[in-house]
């Protein structure tokens, strides 16, 4: 079976994941060679999964860790 | 915090991740009366333990405060932990818990959100369609422009789909732990995961490249070096 678009749009969390059979696989490239749209979905989606994974998309708010570990050691003494 | 405690955290990066072994054993002498190392145990999981929090209050500060209950309750409760799971694995978890509580509570007498609208995973699957892709690299990130627009992308989403993306996308938890820590199926992890990143596609694609197109993106040429694991 060919493969449409839909299809490949379906499959394409799995094929970045790379949790797909060869057969499966090797369909969706054949759709993404000859498919520019589709391509671009692939690469925008990876694109913006390697943005958000970088640590400088999300930060930890500043003195987060100095406040978390004065309270676990008022905690620890609490405890005692 | 003594200084003791100080000088071995410090010694310890944040992302520093002890092998199981050492964390087991971290955890034996933790329980067994070396109560400082806990600050050594807990530090490379400061940020997932704050990022989770976040991903369902999406309040800096509710997040600061459940996630620091998180880890008081991860120290007080650690003798209960059975090493069945990863340490991480369990705390964020408890984390989760504790932040879903807190939502509770904060909506009580409220009408449910548009997350519960969206909770049923049907729908559409259609990404923004583009003719090419120009790559954006993530020396692009200097710009808070930019990392303004993919955080706002993400706390956009309902909250399904924000909690799933955080652990696997943002976190780089893998599938299996992120089911279990979610309390659900390997299979709706991967549903919601497809739906949550052609969400964002669709949303960010079309703004992103109107934006690469400028030159203040253009000029960052070079990829990162070091790969994610996608």
């Amino acid at each position: 079976m060919v493969l449409n678009c839909e299809h490949v749009w379906r499959e394409i969390s799995s094929y970045i994941e790379d949790d797909l059979d060869p057969g499966l696989r090797a369909r969706i490239e054949e759709h993404l060679a000859h498919c520019r749209h589709c391509a671009a979905v692939l690469d925008s989606t990876r694109n913006i999964l390697y943005l958000i994974a970088d640590e400088r998309t999300f930060e930890l708010p500043a003195g987060f860790s100095k406040r978390l570990h004065a309270r676990l050691e008022q905690e620890m003494g609490s405890a005692d | 915090m003594t200084q003791e405690a100080e000088a071995r955290i410090s010694t310890l990066p944040t992302n520093d991740k002890p092998s199981p072994e050492d964390e087991s054993g971290l955890i034996r002498r933790i329980l067994d009366g070396e109560r400082e190392l806990f600050h050594v145990l807990i530090k490379p999981f400061e940020r997932g333990v704050f990022l989770s929090a976040y991903s369902i209050l999406q309040d800096e500060a509710d997040a600061e405060e459940v996630a620091q209950e998180a880890v008081m309750k991860a120290f007080r409760h650690l003798g209960s932990f059975r090493g069945e799971a990863k340490f991480s694995t369990w705390l964020t978890q408890i984390v989760i818990n504790e932040a879903r509580m807190r939502l509770r509570a904060k909506k009580s007498g409220r009408f449910e959100s548009i997350d519960a609208a969206h909770d049923d995973e049907s729908g559409d699957y259609t990404p923004a369609l583009l003719a090419d892709w120009r790559e954006i690299p993530s020396e692009a990130l200097e710009r808070k422009e930019l990392r303004e627009i993919l955080r706002s992308a993400l706390e956009g989403l309902p909250r399904i789909y924000r909690e799933v993306m955080m652990l696997r996308d943002v976190r780089e938890i893998k599938i299996a732990e992120t089911a279990q820590i979610l309390g659900v199926t390997e299979g709706v992890v991967k549903v919601r995961l497809l739906r949550a990143r052609l969400m964002m596609q669709k949303k960010l694609a079309p703004q992103l490249k109107a934006r690469s197109q400028k030159p203040i993106w253009s000029i960052f040429k070079q990829r990162k070096a070091g790969s994610p694991w996608f």
